[in-house]
C-alpha cells in the first residue's frame, strides 16, 4: 500500500465492513483517480469524475474503460451507478460537472441522489442538468458488466436472469466471476444453471486446455441447443491456400484435393483473392474491354459485327492482348499449374487440436441422439397431423363412408362449427367456458344445417351419387359465399384458452403443443363416440341396417328416412365440432373447408369405403406420408403436398378399395 | 357419311349457322373492323366465352354422355393455356431484350441473350435459368404441339391408371379433383419453372405482329375461337352421332353390359378422356392469350366444378346445352360480379350482386339438379315438340351416371 496519500482512508461506514482486499481495490481505484474535492469519502464519484469524458461522451467503442473501472472498484455503490446508468437516470449537474442519480419530480425539476451515499442531496432544475443518455450498445455492455454482481443477488429471479443474460452474451470475462458463485449458491436449480453455464463457458474461454475438454466430455450426449452453440464455433473451419505445405503450428481439419474435394474454380477463386495468382477474365469483362477498344469498327483485328460469336471474342481479346491493350487471361493449363502448386487445407479457428478433435466426437455423439429425437418429433409431427385429417374425416365416414352420399359441403361445416365457434367467443369472453359451450353449439348447428340439408336435397338424390355431388357443390359455394358476406374476408381468431397456451417440451429438439395433444385426444374420443354409437345404440343398428338394405330394413319396421337424416345430422355435427377443434390452430376464414375437403375424401377413400378402422388408417398414413416427405424439403410444403396427392393416386391402383376392404354383400357392388 | 350424318342431326346445322352469323355480326360491330359498337374488351370477352364454350363441349363428351364426372377438364384447359404461354412470353421477352441490347457497342452472343430472357421472365422468382420445361420455348410449331400433347399424355396416363383399376363414379370424380389440386399446388411453388403464383403475363401481345392494334388482333382471337368451336362441335356431333357414340351412352347407362357385350370399355373411355383432354388444351391455348394472364389459381379444382356447373346448367347430354350453358352462365357471372348488375333494395337492406351472385349460383344449380336435370337445353325439346317414352321415372340404365328418363332425349 504505498499510494502516497496514507492508507488509512475515511471510507463510507459501509464499505469498512468489508474486508481488506476490497479495501485494497478502492485505494488502487483512489490511486488512479485525479486529485478532486471528493476523493477522500466519496470513492465511486471520484471514479467517475476521472471517467467523466468517456461517460460524458458515450461511444460504444471507447466506453469500454469507464465501465471496467467502475466495475473494478470494489465498491458496493458500483452495482447501483450501473444500474442508473443503464436506466438512463444518471444526470450529471452542469455547474460543477458532479454525477447523481436523478430522480424526477416533475417536468422541471430533479431531486438528486449521491452515489456514494445513496442518500438525496437536493433538488435542481432540469436546465442546471444534463441527462447521460447510453445507447443501446453501451447499456448491453454495462449489462454484462451487471452480470456479475447479479449472479450473487440475494433473489434468485435475479441471480437467473444474469445466467439468462450470460447464455445470450457469453464473454470470457464472465467465466471468472460465474465460479467464484458456485460455492455461494444455495438454490439447488440455480446451482444447476449455473454448472451448466460454467462448463459451457469453459469450454468456449477456459485457457486450459485439459479443463476445456473435460468439460466437453461433461457436456457431449447433451442435446441443447446451448450446448451445440458452444460446441459449433469451435468446429468452424476456414479453407486457406498455401504456397507450399501449411505451418505445423496450425490446426487443419482436412487437407483438400483440387478437382475432388474442392473445385479447381473454387480453389483458383481462392488463390485469386489470396494474391497468389491473376485473376481470370471474366465474360462481362471482356466485353468490357472490347468495348474500349473499337477502333474503326474493330476490335483486336476482328470485325465488331463478328463479335456476336464467342470464339470471335477470345480471338478479338486475343489481338488486344498481344498489342498490350489488355492483361492477358490465364489460360487452362495456368489454371491447373497454379492450382496444382497449392496446397489447400481447411483449418479450425481453434488452435487448440486436442480441443476440437473432442469437441468433433462429441459432436458426433450429440448429432446422432438430435437425429433420433428429430424422428421422434417427426412421428410427433405426424401423429398430430394424422389425428387432424381423422378429426376432419370421421364426419364423411359417416355420410360418405356409412351412408354412400357424397357431401362436397363437408368442409363448409367444418367452417361452421369454427365460426359458432367463433361467434360463442365473441359473447363468453372466459375462453374455457367459451369452447366448453362451442362444441355443443357447434354441434348442434351443423346437425341442423345437415338434417336441413338432407330433407331438402339429398334425400331426392340418394342413388344419384353424381348429382349428389353436384348438388352439395353449389350448397357448398353458396355458404361459401354466406360466410364471406357475414364475415368478412379477413381471417377471424378463433383464442384457444390459456391452458392449452405452449407446447410441452420434452428437450430442446422435441415439443408438441398443448392444442395438438388435445387435438389428438378430441380424435381418439370421436373414435370411441363414433364406435359407441354405430355398436352399442340403437340409432347405429339402424343406421347399419337401412345401409346394407334399406327395403328389407323397412320391412322390420325401421323408419329409412328417419334413420337417413339422422345418420346425416349426425356426421355433419362431428364436423362441426371438428371445425371447432381446426379453429383453434388454423385460420378461420370462410375458404377453411376448402383447405381439408379434398384430404378428407382421400382420407375415406384410401382407409377404405366404410370402415372407421380404415379411416383412421387412412388418416394415419396420409399424416405421416405428408410430414415424411415435408422432412425431405422442409422448405416447401407445396411440393409435399403434390407429392403425397400423386402417391395417392398410385397407392389407388394397387388397393382400389382402400388399405380395408369390404368383403361380401357389405361391398355393394 | 358426312352428308348424311348432317342430315340426321340439324341441330349441328343450326349451331353451325348461328355461330357463324354471331361471328359476322360482332366482327361488324366491332371497334376493329367494323362500326365500333362493340367494344375491344367486350371482343375480348365474346372470344373466351367461345373457348369457355369449347371446354364446355369436352366436358359435355365426357360427362354427358360417358357418365365420368371429371373434375379435372379445367386443369387440361390451364395446361393448354401455359404452353402457347411460355411462347408467348419467351418470343416477347426475346424482342424486348434484342431491342434493348442492340445500342450495345458489341453484338451479344446468342448465351447473353438466353441469359438476359431468362433474368426477365424468371427475376420474380429469383431466378435466371431457363428450367428443362421451356426447352421448345422458342419453338412456336413445337409449343403449339404441346397444347395438345401435354394435356393428353396427362390424360393418358392418368386416365389409364384409372380406368384400369375399374375406378369410376364419384371416386373418379374425388380422384381428378386430387390431380388438379396436386397440379395447381405445384405449380404454385416458385421452382416449379412456371414463375409460381406470378403465372404467365403479358399474353395478349403476340411477337411480330407489335404495330397490329389489339382492336384487330381480338377480332383474330374471336375468328380463331369460332373456328375452334366450329369445328370442335362438328367433330364433337360426329363422334357422338356413330357407332363410338352409341357405345359410350351405353357405358354411362350401364357399363357392366356394354363389358359382356365385348366392348373393351377401359379404351373407350381412355380414347374419350385423352381426346377431349386434347380439346380442353386447344380451348386453353385460344383463351389464355386474350386474358392476358394465366397463373395457377385458374387451374384450382373449383376452376373444373364450375365447369361442371355451366353444363349442368345449360343441360348435359347435348352438345348444344354445353355451350348455352358455358356462354350464358360466364357471361351472367361476369355481369354480376362486374359490379355493373343493379342492386336490389329491400327496404333499408341493399342486396348488392356482387355479394350474393355467387350464393344465387350454387342455389339454382341445387335447383336445376333437383328440378330441372334437362337444363336451358330442355327449353329446346319444347320448341322441337320432342315426346319422351314414359317410363314413370325410372332409370335408363343402374349405373351412377345413367340418365333418367326426362333428361335423356337426344
Amino acid at each position: 500500500m504505498n499510494t502516497g496519500r496514507g492508507t488509512r482512508l475515511p471510507l463510507p461506514s459501509s464499505v469498512r465492513k468489508r474486508s481488506m482486499t476490497r479495501l485494497i481495490f478502492a485505494g488502487l481505484a483512489l490511486l488512479m483517480s485525479c486529485t478532486l474535492a471528493f476523493g477522500q469519502d466519496a470513492p465511486m464519484q471520484a471514479i467517475l469524475q476521472d471517467q467523466s469524458a468517456l461517460i460524458v461522451k458515450s461511444s460504444r467503442k471507447t466506453i469500454a474503460p469507464a465501465i471496467a473501472s467502475i466495475t473494478n472498484s470494489g465498491l458496493p455503490q458500483a452495482q447501483d451507478v450501473l444500474q442508473a446508468w443503464q436506466g438512463k437516470l444518471m444526470w450529471q449537474r452542469k455547474s460543477d460537472g458532479v454525477f447523481f442519480r436523478g430522480e424526477k419530480l416533475d417536468s422541471k425539476t430533479y431531486r438528486l441522489f449521491d452515489f456514494d451515499t445513496g442518500e438525496a442531496v437536493g433538488e435542481a432544475p432540469k436546465s442546471d442538468l444534463k441527462q447521460i443518455k447510453p445507447n443501446s450498445g453501451i447499456r448491453a455492455l454495462i449489462g454484462s458488466a451487471l452480470v456479475q454482481f447479479q449472479l450473487s443477488d440475494p433473489d434468485p429471479l435475479r441471480r437467473l436472469a444474469a445466467l439468462t443474460s450470460i447464455q445470450r452474451d457469453p464473454s470470457a470475462d464472465l467465466l471468472a466471476p460465474l465460479r467464484a458463485s458456485l460455492a455461494a449458491e444455495t438454490d439447488a436449480d440455480v446451482l444447476a444453471k449455473k454448472r451448466r453455464a460454467e462448463r459451457l463457458l469453459t469450454i468456449a474461454y477456459d485457457g486450459d486446455e485439459p479443463a476445456r475438454i473435460a468439460a466437453i466430455a461433461d457436456m457431449s450426449g447433451d442435446v441443447g441447443v446451448d450446448v451445440r452453440a458452444t460446441l459449433n464455433p469451435l468446429l468452424e473451419t476456414q479453407i486457406k491456400a498455401f504456397p507450399n505445405t501449411p505451418p505445423a503450428t496450425l490446426n487443419v481439419a482436412r487437407k483438400l484435393v483440387p478437382g475432388d474435394t474442392i473445385s479447381t474454380d473454387a480453389a483458383y477463386a481462392m488463390l485469386v483473392d489470396n494474391g497468389f495468382a491473376p485473376s481470370l477474365i471474366s465474360a462481362d469483362d471482356m466485353r468490357q474491354t472490347l468495348a474500349q477498344h473499337i477502333t474503326d469498327g474493330k476490335v483486336g483485328g476482328i470485325d465488331v459485327n463478328l463479335l456476336d460469336q464467342p470464339e470471335a471474342r477470345t480471338r478479338a481479346y486475343a489481338g488486344l492482348v498481344a498489342t498490350g491493350l489488355a492483361k492477358s487471361a490465364p489460360t487452362l493449363p495456368e489454371i491447373k499449374t497454379a492450382v496444382a502448386s497449392h496446397s489447400f487445407v481447411e483449418i479450425y479457428h481453434d488452435p487448440s487440436k486436442a480441443v476440437t478433435t473432442a469437441a468433433a466426437a462429441a459432436m458426433l455423439g450429440i448429432d446422432l441422439k438430435v437425429g433420433a429425437n428429430q424422428t421422434f418429433d417427426l412421428i410427433l409431427d405426424g401423429l398430430s397431423l394424422a389425428s387432424i385429417y381423422f378429426l376432419a374425416a370421421i364426419g364423411l365416414a359417416i355420410t360418405f363412408g356409412v351412408m354412400g352420399v357424397i357431401n362436397m359441403a363437408h368442409g363448409e361445416f367444418i367452417m361452421m362449427g369454427a365460426y359458432t365457434g367463433y361467434v360463442v367467443q365473441q359473447v363468453v369472453p372466459n375462453h374455457t367456458a367459451s369452447i366448453l359451450i362451442a362444441i355443443p353449439l357447434a354441434f348442434a348447428v351443423t346437425f341442423a344445417a345437415g338434417v336441413a340439408m338432407e330433407r331438402l336435397v339429398i334425400r331426392y338424390l340418394y342413388n344419384r351419387p353424381l348429382e349428389t355431388l353436384l348438388a352439395t357443390f353449389g350448397v357448398s359455394i353458396a355458404l361459401q359465399q354466406l360466410a364471406k358476406n357475414i364475415f368478412g374476408t379477413q381471417a377471424r381468431p378463433l383464442t384457444a384458452p390459456t391452458w392449452l397456451d405452449g407446447a410441452w417440451v420434452i428437450n430442446d429438439v422435441v415439443s408438441i403443443s398443448y392444442i395438438r395433444i388435445a387435438i389428438f385426444v378430441l380424435a381418439v374420443a370421436f373414435l370411441a363416440i363414433y364406435l359407441f354409437i354405430m355398436k352399442r345404440t340403437r340409432l347405429g343398428l339402424e343406421t347399419r341396417a337401412v345401409t346394407q338394405n334399406p327395403h328389407m330394413a323397412a320391412s322390420m319396421g325401421i323408419n329409412p328416412n328417419r334413420v337417413n337424416m339422422l345418420t346425416f345430422g349426425l356426421g355433419s355435427g362431428i364436423a362441426g365440432v371438428a371445425g371447432v377443434a381446426i379453429g383453434l390452430f388454423a385460420k378461420v376464414t370462410s375458404e377453411l373447408g376448402n383447405d381439408y375437403i379434398v384430404q378428407s375424401f382421400m382420407t375415406v377413400v384410401v382407409g377404405g369405403v366404410g370402415n372407421i378402422w380404415g379411416t383412421l388408417w387412412g388418416a394415419a398414413m396420409i399424416g405421416f406420408l405428408q410430414k415424411g416427405i415435408e422432412w425431405f424439403n422442409p422448405s416447401n410444403t407445396l411440393a409435399a403436398q403434390t407429392f403425397m396427392i400423386i402417391f395417392i393416386i398410385i397407392f389407388i391402383q394397387f388397393r382400389p378399395r382402400g388399405i380395408i376392404a369390404l368383403k361380401g354383400r357389405a361391398a355393394g357392388d | 357419311m358426312q352428308n348424311s350424318f348432317l342430315m340426321r342431326t340439324p341441330s349441328t346445322l343450326i349451331f353451325l349457322a348461328l355461330l357463324a352469323v354471331f361471328t359476322i355480326i360482332v366482327t361488324a360491330l366491332s371497334e376493329g373492323l367494323g362500326l365500333g359498337l362493340v367494344s375491344t374488351s367486350l371482343v375480348k370477352t365474346l372470344g373466351k366465352t367461345l373457348c369457355l364454350g369449347l371446354v364446355a363441349l369436352s366436358m359435355d363428351l365426357v360427362w354427358g354422355y360417358a357418365g365420368i364426372l371429371s373434375l379435372g377438364h379445367f386443369a387440361f384447359f390451364g395446361m393448354g393455356g401455359y404452353m402457347i404461354g411460355m411462347w408467348l412470353m419467351y418470343e416477347r421477352t426475346r424482342d424486348i431484350v434484342v431491342h434493348s441490347l442492340a445500342d450495345a457497342p458489341i453484338p451479344s452472343t446468342a448465351q447473353e441473350i438466353s441469359d438476359a430472357i431468362g433474368n426477365q421472365i424468371f427475376g420474380v422468382v429469383g431466378s435466371a435459368e431457363f428450367p428443362l420445361i421451356w426447352a421448345f420455348a422458342d419453338s412456336l410449331f413445337l409449343q403449339l404441339l404441346l397444347v395438345v400433347l401435354v394435356p393428353g399424355v396427362l390424360a393418358l396416363v392418368f386416365g389409364w391408371l384409372a380406368f384400369r383399376s375399374r375406378v369410376a363414379g364419384v371416386y373418379l370424380s374425388i380422384l381428378t379433383q386430387a390431380m388438379t389440386l396436386a397440379l395447381s399446388l405445384y405449380l404454385f411453388q416458385n421452382d416449379s419453372g412456371l414463375r409460381g403464383n406470378n403465372g404467365l403475363s403479358g399474353l395478349q401481345n403476340l411477337p411480330g405482329f407489335s404495330d397490329v392494334p389489339q382492336s384487330l388482333v381480338s377480332l383474330w382471337f374471336l375468328w380463331g375461337s369460332a373456328l375452334a368451336l366450329g369445328l370442335g362441335y362438328l367433330v364433337a356431333a360426329w363422334v357422338v352421332s356413330g357407332k363410338f357414340g352409341s357405345v359410350l351412352r351405353g357405358i354411362r347407362d350401364n357399363e357392366a353390359r356394354v363389358r359382356f357385350l365385348g366392348y373393351s370399355v377401359e379404351n373407350y373411355k381412355l380414347v374419350l378422356f385423352t381426346g377431349t383432354a386434347c380439346m380442353a388444351g386447344i380451348a386453353g391455348a385460344l383463351y389464355y392469350p386474350q386474358a392476358g394472364i394465366i397463373n395457377p389459381a385458374e387451374i384450382a379444382p373449383i376452376a373444373s366444378i364450375y365447369l361442371a356447373v355451366w353444363v349442368a346448367i345449360g343441360g348435359r347430354g347435348r352438345l348444344y346445352g354445353a355451350v348455352i350453358g358455358a356462354a350464358f352462365v360466364s357471361l351472367l357471372s361476369s355481369w354480376f360480379t362486374g359490379g355493373r348488375a343493379p342492386d336490389i333494395v329491400l327496404g333499408s337492406f341493399a342486396l348488392k350482386w356482387v355479394d350474393w351472385w355467387l350464393i344465387a349460383l350454387g342455389l339454382s344449380f341445387v335447383l336445376v339438379t333437383l328440378y330441372a336435370p334437362k337444363g336451358i337445353g330442355g327449353l329446346f325439346d319444347l320448341i322441337s315438340n320432342r315426346t319422351s317414352p314414359n317410363r314413370h321415372g325410372a332409370d335408363l340404365g343402374p349405373d351412377a351416371g345413367a340418365l333418367r328418363e326426362q333428361e335423356a332425349n337426344e
